[in-house]
């Protein structure tokens, strides 16, 4: 574990796991980007702890709750470039759209109560459920982004064209190559 | 026909008298980008997008409405302007919920495009999140509060074009809201023609034939323009 290849990281906080699928969809370039950097934790990597040292990290998704904000710190701490992977990240997009229900405990009731037919209840005594933050946020109303890669989700060609451009080490001209949506 | 001549970006133009820095700026193919303006409608200046640099204001003022003047020196692009154009983009996309990925108008809507041509990549405000209704009431067609920007081009193209006037503003700031008739159920409306005129002009998703699902509203804005000439022809004949 001690090579002085690049490191990379890759989180899925509150989103659909649509930026992932998006990254796998890079094919036959994960060979190449397997020859040029370690991916060291990701949720398609079976490491439980998050590297000491990271060079760049993708984050999927918006803040949506406990365990999505102390990933991010975490993740920020230990990252160099730390990038806003997707619209829910970039902006809050569809996870934030719970907003409009209200706080925690008006969505859950709307989910969980209201909306079921078949014992309902609000599965907030559970431990293993992490609690709602009050405010779905995009993940730079957190910590500091180095960069936003804006896209539901982004296309594999400019997830391509980031990364290989920050392994480069040259920070990536987006213009002309994303939209929103 | 009277000319008047001034400088825009160290490039020499002449313009007709009573032209707008923007109408003159266009036929000499320099783009300087608007949301609110559309080519057949009277101009407003509410979006603030067209802002531009003239000399000897101390103020931006919007090259839509602003007529040009003999000798005037305007700059139509600086980082002055852009960080402004900008700032205004992100708070148009802070103030309601425009969630591209889901909205009937995504890839084809203009304030998703200015964003972009801006180099918007993020919003650096709070977003305020307000919980607008949408109104489905109208047999066609639907309005999403959600998506509005306040531009006014449906409220002017059912007045100026249609001759209708079911469309119009009611409250202040923040909490303005389009409205059909005297805020009634767009499909109660006794004056709504249900041209769709105001649907094709609307530059966002909030006017939307209820057909269409996400991405799938797609507007032709450029009939008032065709519509305009073939009526002044008309007139003139
Ligand atoms: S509904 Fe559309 S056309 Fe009318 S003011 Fe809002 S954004 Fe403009
Ligand atoms: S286009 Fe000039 S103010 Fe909107």
């Amino acid at each position: 574990m001690s090579s002085t290849r690049p490191r990379l990281a890759t989180a899925w906080l509150g989103g659909c796991s649509g930026c992932h699928m998006s990254f796998l969809d890079l094919d036959e370039r994960l060979f190449d980007l397997a020859a040029a950097a370690d991916v060291l934790f990701s949720p398609v990597v079976d490491a439980k702890t998050i590297p000491p040292e990271i060079d760049i990290t993708l984050i999927e998704g918006a803040v949506a709750n406990e365990d999505n904000l102390e990933l991010l710190k975490h993740l920020r701490e230990r990252s160099r470039f730390l990038i806003a992977f997707g619209d829910c990240a970039v902006t809050g997009n569809v996870t934030a759209l719970r907003n409009l229900a209200g706080g925690p405990m008006l969505v859950l009731a709307r989910s969980y109560r209201d909306e079921s037919n078949l014992q309902p209840q609000i599965p907030t005594e559970l431990p293993v459920i992490p609690p709602l933050v009050d405010r779905v946020v995009p993940i730079h109303q957190v910590v500091q982004v180095d960069f936003h890669m804006p896209g539901c989700p982004p296309h594999p060609d400019l997830i391509w064209y980031c990364v290989t451009e920050l392994l480069a080490g040259r920070v990536p001209n987006l213009t002309g190559k994303w939209k929103f949506g | 026909m009277s000319v008047r001549t001034f400088t825009l970006n160290d490039q020499l133009i002449t313009a007709a008298a009573g032209q707008s820095i923007l109408a003159a700026a266009r036929e000499h193919g320099i783009a300087i980008p608007t949301l609110c303006e559309l080519e057949g409608l009277s101009t407003v200046g509410a979006c603030r997008l067209c802002l531009v640099e003239v000399a000897g204001s101390q103020r931006l003022l919007p090259a839509c409405t602003t007529e040009v003047q003999e000798g005037m020196t305007v700059v139509s692009e600086s980082p002055r302007l852009k960080h402004y154009r900008q700032t205004i983009l992100e708070l148009f996309l802070a103030e309601r919920n425009h969630v591209c990925a889901v909205c009937v108008s995504n890839n084809h809507c203009e304030l998703q495009n200015r964003a972009v041509e801006q180099g918007v990549t993020h919003v650096r405000f709070d977003y305020l999140m307000p919980t607008l209704p949408v109104d489905m009431s109208h047999d066609r067609f639907g309005v999403d509060h959600n998506r509005c920007i306040l531009c006014t081009r449906c409220v002017r193209v059912c007045d100026e074009v249609e001759g209708a006037h079911t469309w119009d503003i009611m409250g202040r700031g923040f909490q303005a809201r389009v409205i059909t008739d005297m805020a009634e159920p767009w499909g109660d409306s006794t004056s709504c023609t249900s041209c769709g005129k105001c649907v094709q002009v609307c530059p966002t998703g909030a006017l939307f034939d209820k057909r269409a699902t996400a991405g799938g509203m797609v507007k032709q804005p450029s009939f008032v323009k065709v519509l305009q000439h073939a009526r002044a022809r008309k007139e003139s004949q």
